[in-house]
């Protein structure tokens, strides 16, 4: 596909949570992995920028603030996939809009993966499948909260080529909650660690 | 056909019974004689309460009486409303949406009954007006409470799942669908079967009070029927109302879901 936008993603004075207010560009095709400690406010980070949690600071995809735009508009857009996904059909191919194959057969999964029951996913499954749902609608930014935390060792790398592949090719600006240090040394193009003092670029 | 007139020392030999069972299940140590001879009691004052205040407010018959027991008893019904629902909306909503749906529904489907259908002199004649009233507000409540404690029990429990389907780009309306279809739904069930068993199963209490009380059965069915139909449309129209409200509040301006806006259920 190449109608992509490529759009930078930035973040002026945000601040959720206890996290002091800071500002943050990433641009298209960008990486920026976030690291810290469990409750540190990383999850709570993501949330602010796709607007499901009250913040303060604002955030805008190019010149265009999410303000300007109706919230469900905003979070198509900047797509958040969190840590653990939910499933509301019974079905999983319910839950899709486009035509997924190439993205099933890439990750690892069988074709007839859209025929089963979520009943029957392990959480690994329900992992993968949550990453081709959410890039099947074509956002133009990515928020990735623990994307691999599920995942074997095998599937870690399928997931992370993929998802690198998608990021470029498309130009998303991407901020990806990462605890593995060597995920974090394979995935970063700069890496912003959230300590007490708050969040810092420390690459 | 006249009315048989009713003694106390019949009404005493109806308690005989009450006691009876009473006695019954304090020895089968069921834990419930108290509060079953505490309802018994409750049902003989309250009742009898009431009486008092339907034969003044017949006999005073002005239009600002009947307008204060309506309050009232609005009032009162969206205090039980309320008191229904464990993860109810906090800061009034729960009490106001209640009620405000309640007065839209149920007030309009009775003045709508007495002026159009009924047709008492004066319009508002508390025989007419009150027992109608009591009926729809009755029933409303019990729609509104179930289908309002449904709803914020569903969003409770499956917040999670809203808020995924908020993180995909769906529409507040679309990520609640669901949840918001299956609360409208159970605040309408009663009614619905109501009218289904109506006459089968169960003769309807009003129907049976007034045949007991002299009315000829064809009267009393005609009654009974648009008694049925004023409630469904109260109790629909109502939990319709409430459940639409009680859903935008759960929801900010960024249409995010906000759960803090509901009791955590400990209180």
């Amino acid at each position: 596909m190449s109608d992509a936008v490529r759009l930078p993603l930035r973040l002026l004075g945000l601040a959720a949570g206890e996290l002091p207010p800071f500002d943050l560009e990433v641009a298209p095709g960008e990486v920026v992995v976030i690291s810290g400690a469990s409750g540190s406010g990383k999850s709570r980070m993501l949330r602010a920028v796709a607007d499901v949690d009250p913040h303060e600071g604002r955030v805008s995809l190019g010149n265009e603030p999410a303000d300007s735009m109706p919230a469900h508009a905003w979070r198509r857009r900047v797509m958040l996939v969190p840590a653990e996904s939910q499933w509301w059909h019974d079905a999983v191919g319910a839950h899709f809009e486009n035509d997924v194959s190439g993205d099933l057969d890439a990750l690892g999964l069988p074709s007839d993966a859209l025929d089963w029951a979520v009943s029957r996913l392990s959480s690994g499954e329900k992992q993968r499948l949550a990453l081709i749902r959410a890039l099947a609608r074509v956002p133009d930014a990515l928020l990735l909260d623990e994307p691999t935390a599920n995942l074997d060792e095998a599937s870690v790398e399928r997931v992370e080529a993929w998802l690198r592949a998608r990021i470029r090719q498309h130009g998303l600006p991407t901020l990806w909650v990462a605890h593995d240090r060597a995920q974090i040394e394979r995935v970063a193009d700069r890496h912003l660690r959230i300590g007490l003092e708050g969040a810092e670029l420390v690459r | 056909m006249s009315v048989i007139e009713l003694s106390y020392g019949d009404l005493a030999l109806a308690a005989l019974l009450v006691l009876a069972l009473g006695a019954v299940t304090a020895l089968a140590r069921l834990g419930m004689t108290r509060s079953l001879l505490v309802a018994a009691l409750r049902t003989v004052v309250q009742l009898a309460l009431i009486g008092l205040v339907l034969e003044t407010l017949f006999a005073l018959e002005g239009p600002l009486w009947v307008a204060l027991m309506g309050v009232v008893m609005l009032l009162a019904a969206g205090r039980e409303v309320m008191a229904r629902q464990k993860h109810r909306l906090v800061g009034g909503w729960a009490f106001g949406i209640g009620t405000v749906s309640m007065f839209v529904s149920a007030f309009s489907v009775t003045v709508l009954a007495l002026t159009v259908v009924i047709g008492p002199e004066p319009w508002y004649r508390p025989q007419y007006a009150i027992p109608l009233l009591g009926m729809l507000l009755g029933n409303t409540m019990t729609g509104v409470a179930l289908g309002l404690d449904r709803l914020t029990e569903g969003v409770w429990r499956q917040r999670a799942l809203i808020e995924n389907r908020l993180m995909l780009g769906q529409p507040w309306q679309e990520a609640i669908g669901e949840i918001r279809r299956d609360a409208t739904r159970s605040g309408l069930i009663p009614i619905v079967n109501a009218m289904a068993a109506a006459g089968i199963v169960s003769l309807p209490g009003m129907m049976t009070g007034q045949i007991l009380a002299g009315t000829s059965p064809a009267l009393a069915v005609k009654y009974q029927i648009l008694i049925m139909f004023t409630v469904a449309a109260g109790t629909g129209f109502g939990t319709l109302a409430a459940v639409s409200a009680a859903s935008r509040r759960l929801f900010d301006e960024r249409e995010r879901l906000r759960v803090d806006r509901l009791a955590s259920g400990a209180g």
